[in-house]
């Protein structure tokens, strides 16, 4: 190949020029920064536009409409205390459950799975995923509920003897509660959380991986020594996008959680959440009752951003203190 | 290929009009319905939700009576249908409800016309309790949460010789904002004394009620619940199974919730001269207490004269030829007189 005669010079073919493609280079980097910008406006216009039409129910009494606990629009009472307690504690119930398990089953999927088989676990979690949200409400209140109601009660009577539990789990009469909404929502999240978390363990150094083994270490002992620590910032990102959806669900809250107005510590009656109330009561809302709803949604929003901004300190503290101290 | 549809379709209606008022000359009679001329073109309505089975139904009849009039009905929801009328979305609004101040519908742009109505029924799943019989103070009592259990005193004394379990009284109710919910609490509030939770599109309702999305929702609710309590409209408690209860009407009896029953309360209902009445707790020794009236409203006026045409004919459907449907879909028919009343007013509305 040496021997060959040396190629044309470069400069004869014609790239362009140096000044056209400076200029495509500037215009593509223009164009990025707005399509990375139009989120940012997106966003501020929707938080603009609602808290302006919000704002007549909430002038009212911002601190009221926070922390009050009537919700009556005969009265044009607008307290959104009830709703936010239950999507906190929905949501909750849901991050409880959904977490360990999808981290689970991502572990399963990376770690100890055969390669053959893993590709057809991928493929039926992702199937999950694609379940419209009414179809697991429906399922929750026509199947899940009749079946889960006589299990509530059971362990309501087990439970009755131990103070604190039994004020969680008190008697009830119905399957359409907290509980149920929070087990629906945890069955919708575990797709979104299980399949990032998978991309996330799959970054780990495979030289970690095996360093650990040659260290002695048993396949338990390598997960929580090598692929935890280095997967905890993505664990934690992966659990706040199944929060946002929790959180954000309408309908199929709406279905199971039973439609009451109370903040009730037992986690077996029935509640409303932030979500739910606003797809239920749009409809028929005028006024007043209209604006009070989107105030809901500014709220909603609010708690949203709030809650990652947390997540993103959680992180960056999680993160220094854990390569620290294993690396 | 839509616009193309729109443009003969067009054509053939300027050539039948054109051909129509060369041969009539002066002697036509303005009414439209099933003789000669058909009214074409598209034409929408949105609004209530609590109609919609029986809208539905009616489109997809007159579609045969008249495929050239393209009718839309979107269920949103009255206070949605309300107020897309008053921004002009649509060419016609169903409500349950009547326009208030902040509906954003201008007074006198507007004339209401009665189409249907329907009982709302007080059912109840108690095994072995059937043909219950409920006053009215004793249901007012049972929904706000002053009487608990089904063996009640107060429920004892309007059945005798039932033997009523001591089981404990769950409240069903709907979760949405419902003209529904709003004629039941209505009726508690005007019939009785003792209600005290107001009456409106959601109500505060007593802890531990139970609440489910829509009537299907409800009758869900009550079903799965033993000892539960609900108003759920006729088509759903029909549909379902589910056990109605006789409710104490104005004048002492204790009625079932029948299609004949609606229609004989809306007989002994007052009619105001906008069309709107209260069939609740109507006159007559046989009717229903509760009944859910449904308008459709009109604009007193239109800009396209087609669109006004068609909204004619097809309302005039809804009120005459139409109203066979309606029983079909568990809602009751105007009485004769309301029927006659709702075309005068549809004539003058829409000349």
């Amino acid at each position: 190949m040496t021997a060959t005669a040396p190629p044309e010079a470069p400069p004869e073919v014609d790239l362009g020029g140096e000044a056209r493609s400076r200029r495509t280079d500037k215009g593509f980097t223009g164009l990025v920064t707005l399509a990375g910008l139009t989120v940012l406006i997106v966003l501020g216009l929707i938080l603009v536009t609602t808290s302006v039409q919000a704002w007549p129910a909430i002038a009212e009494g911002p601190i009221q409409f926070l922390t009050g606990s009537t919700w009556d629009p005969n009265d044009e009472l607008f307290g959104t205390l009830p709703f936010l307690y239950g999507t906190l504690v929905t949501s909750l119930i849901a991050m409880i459950v959904a977490v360990p398990v999808s981290i689970g089953i991502a572990l399963f999927i990376t770690e100890v799975a055969h390669r053959r088989s893993r590709k057809y676990i991928v493929t039926v979690v992702d199937l999950l995923a694609t379940v419209p949200s009414v179809v697991f409400g429906l399922v929750g209140s026509i199947v899940l509920i009749p079946w889960v109601t006589p299990l509530y009660q059971w362990w309501a009577g087990v439970v009755a003897p131990v103070p604190g539990l039994n004020a969680i789990f008190d008697e009830t009469n119905t399957g359409r509660n907290y509980f149920t909404a929070g087990l629906i929502l945890a069955v919708m999240c575990i797709p979104i959380i299980t399949s990032i978390s998978r991309e996330v363990f799959a970054t780990v150094p495979e030289i970690d991986k095996q360093g650990a083994y040659a260290l002695g270490a048993t396949r338990w002992e390598m997960i929580t020594g090598a692929i935890l620590p280095h997967s905890f910032g993505g664990l934690v990102g992966a659990s706040m996008l199944g929060l946002g959806r929790a959180m954000g669900e309408t309908i199929a809250v709406a279905l199971v959680i039973g439609g009451s107005l109370g903040i009730n510590a037992n986690l077996f009656a029935p509640g409303n959440t932030m979500a739910a109330v606003i797809a239920q009561q749009w409809g028929e809302s005028s006024g007043l009752h209209t604006d009070a709803l989107i105030g809901i949604g500014v709220v909603l929003f609010a708690i949203t951003v709030l809650i990652n901004f947390l997540a993103r300190i959680v992180v960056q503290r999680a993160e220094l203190q854990m390569k620290g101290a294993r690396s | 290929m839509k616009l193309n549809r729109r443009a003969i379709f067009g054509g053939i209606t300027a050539g039948t009009l054109a051909f129509g008022l060369a041969a009539c000359g002066g002697g036509d009679d303005s009414d439209t319905g099933a003789d000669g001329d058909m009214v074409s073109g598209e034409i929408n309505g949105s609004g209530a939700s609590f109609p919609d089975a029986y809208y539905a139904a009616a489109i997809e009849a007159y579609a045969e009576v008249n495929p050239d009039l393209i009718v839309t009905y979107n269920a949103v929801g009255s206070g949605t249908g309300k107020s897309e009328f008053g921004e002009g979305l649509n060419d016609f609004a169903g409500t349950d409800s009547l326009v208030g101040d902040d509906d954003g519908v201008e007074a006198g742009s507007f004339q209401y016309i009665p189409t249907v109505a329907a009982p709302i029924t007080v059912s109840y799943n108690l095994p072995g309790v059937e043909g219950l019989q409920l006053d009215q103070d004793t249901l007012a009592n049972i929904f706000q949460g002053a009487i608990t259990t089904w063996n009640d005193p107060a429920i004892a004394a309007t059945n005798e010789g039932v033997t009523l379990p001591d089981t404990a009284i769950t409240i069903a109710h709907r979760s949405d904002g419902s003209g529904t919910t709003a004629n039941f609490t209505k009726f508690l509030d005007e019939a009785t004394d003792v209600w005290t939770l107001g009456s409106g599109d959601e109500v505060t309702w007593p802890e531990g009620s139970i609440g489910g999305e829509k009537n299907t929702g409800v009758a869900q609710v009550i079903t799965q619940t033993e000892g539960a309590i609900g108003y759920v409209d006729l088509a759903d408690a029909t549909e379902t199974g589910l056990m109605t209860a006789s409710i104490e009407n104005a004048e002492g009896a204790f009625i079932q919730p029948t299609l004949e029953a609606t229609t004989a309360a809306l007989d002994g209902a007052e009619v105001n001269e906008d069309l709107s009445y209260n069939p609740l707790n109507a006159a007559g020794a046989e009717t229903y207490p509760i009944v859910a009236p449904t308008y459709i409203l009109l604009h007193t006026e239109y800009e396209d004269e087609t669109v006004a045409a068609g909204v004619k004919e097809f309302v005039n459907y809804l009120i005459t030829d139409g109203q066979d449907i309606a029983t079909d879909n568990y809602f009751a028919p105007l009485p004769d007189s309301l029927r006659e009343q709702a075309v005068t007013a549809l004539n003058d509305t829409i000349a």
